[in-house]
């Protein structure tokens, strides 16, 4: 299964919650605080915080697909 | 554990639904929500809505289709009326009951009201829409309360041309929560900005015609927003047994009782990171409490080395003006208030703050939010105040 990560720098506010649980896969501008996405199929090791920085963000500015590629 | 109820269906229900479908529960699982929306997102709501600069769809907290693999059993519109921890069951306002084996109550709190027919209140999309349609050049806004809330609310006024008179009763707006010398910097802000700022005053009537005074003295307005804090939405477990003190309490687990969790704004918990009980109405506690709350449910009493106490470091964050405030930890209570970085009247600072002898928070205005991550850390160690903050730092408080 691959996961596709999306995000909508529009709605982020710069909490950077992403950050503190998935730093391999979130980063912020270093101006703004603004998200910035470092992968965006992050391996299979990494889902698990991947799926607790979207739930955790505060602007529900992280989107995920899971992709079952044929 | 086959059936597990939320009741809640905003930021700390969902967070709880996602978190108890990750860890596994595979049950019937029931959300119950009072109001006919579902999952929407309330920060924006002083922000961006009452701006107009978003439109209501943006609010989702979540795409349809991510809702609908939750598989839940939504009943929205109808408000929990009644719970019974023994017979494991809650009764809804319309009279139908629901049994549960696991309960979160995650049913928020509401705007407290003064006296007077007419004021807005601004938590729900319906009441932003309401106040939206009513603000703009050549109006007059009164809000009463110079919180975050009441501030923001203030700022987009202004920015929309709107008049505002803003009263707080406070002689100081904030300073209960950010400290005197700090809430004065953030006070400044609304008088550059041209709000006819009001401190010190007590309010007794605020209706749809204006403000009036302990003296005596009525502020006319187009329109009048109560922005004067919440209640915590805990009558209906009134006679369930439940310890009900502003807030439903809980304890370092989130349980209020066997099988029964608190989440979000509505819950009390003891904080084990402070060592005090805490109720927080800061969006990013609704979600790591419901996440909290949902694994903590999930764990039987025999396994209770896998709970996890909830020991979060708080957050929040308000937009106003050009101003972005960020503030991680405790700050309430504290005995000492340091400016760490920037200075105060050039609002671009961080200033810390200590809570006996160590690192209770810090705040931040205008400062590139990574700056903050930094202390963030040191709040989470319960670094020493000796060690996180020099000796040279300026004591403002």
């Amino acid at each position: 299964m691959t996961m596709q990560v999306e995000v909508d720098e529009s709605k982020c506010i710069a909490a950077g919650q992403c950050v503190l649980s998935a730093p391999e896969v979130f980063d912020q501008r270093d101006e703004d605080g603004i998200v910035v996405l470092l992968e965006q199929r992050p391996g299979a090791e990494l889902h698990e915080v991947v799926r607790e920085a979207a739930g955790l963000c505060p602007a529900a500015a992280i989107r995920l697909a899971e992709l079952v590629e044929g | 554990m086959s059936r597990i109820l939320v009741v809640g269906a905003s930021a700390a229900g969902l967070a709880a639904a996602e978190t108890l479908r990750r860890e596994g529960f595979d049950g019937e699982l029931t959300l119950v929500g009072d109001e006919p929306h579902a999952f929407y997102d309330r920060p924006p709501l002083s922000k961006q809505i009452l701006a107009s600069q978003w439109e209501p769809g943006k609010l989702a907290l979540r795409p349809p289709a991510d809702l609908e693999a939750l598989g839940l059993d939504l009943r929205l519109g109808v408000a929990a009326a009644g719970l019974d921890p023994a017979g494991r069951t809650v009764r809804l306002a319309d009279g139908s009951e629901l049994r549960y084996d696991g309960l979160i109550v995650a049913t928020g709190v509401r705007p407290r009201r003064l006296p007077g027919e007419g004021a807005h209140a601004l938590r729900t999309l319906g009441d932003a829409l309401v106040l939206r349609d009513r603000l703009g050049r050549g109006r007059r806004l009164a809000v009463v309360g110079a919180g975050f809330l009441g501030s923001e609310a203030a700022a987009v006024a202004r920015g929309l041309g709107a008049e505002v008179v803003l009263v707080e009763p406070a002689p100081v707006p904030l300073a209960h929560a950010v400290g005197t010398e700090v809430g004065r910097v953030l006070t400044q802000a609304h008088l550059d900005h041209g709000v006819d700022l009001r401190t010190g005053v007590a309010v007794v009537e605020a209706g749809g015609g204006g403000v009036r005074l302990a003296d005596g003295e009525l502020i006319d307005a187009d329109e009048v927003l109560v922005a004067v804090g919440s209640v915590p939405n805990t009558e209906w477990l009134a006679g369930s047994g439940l310890t009900l003190a502003d807030g439903l309490v809980c304890d370092e687990y989130c349980a209020a009782a066997p099988g029964v969790y608190g989440a979000g704004d509505v819950a009390r918990w003891h904080n084990p990171l402070f060592d005090v009980p805490m109720r927080i109405e800061h969006r990013t506690n609704a979600a790591e409490m419901g996440m909290a709350a949902a694994r903590n449910l999930l764990r039987p009493d025999a396994e209770a080395e896998a709970r996890r106490p909830f020991a979060p470091v708080p957050y929040f964050w308000s937009d106003q003006y050009d101003m972005k405030i960020q503030a991680y930890g405790y700050l309430r209570g504290h005995d000492e208030i340091a400016v760490v970085d920037g200075d105060l009247s050039g609002r671009r600072f961080v200033a810390a703050y200590r809570t006996g002898d160590h690192l209770a928070g810090a705040l931040a205005v205008g400062m590139p939010p990574k700056a903050l991550l930094s202390w963030r850390r040191a709040v989470a160690s319960r670094a020493a105040w000796s060690e996180a903050v020099p000796s040279t730092a300026s004591v403002v408080g």
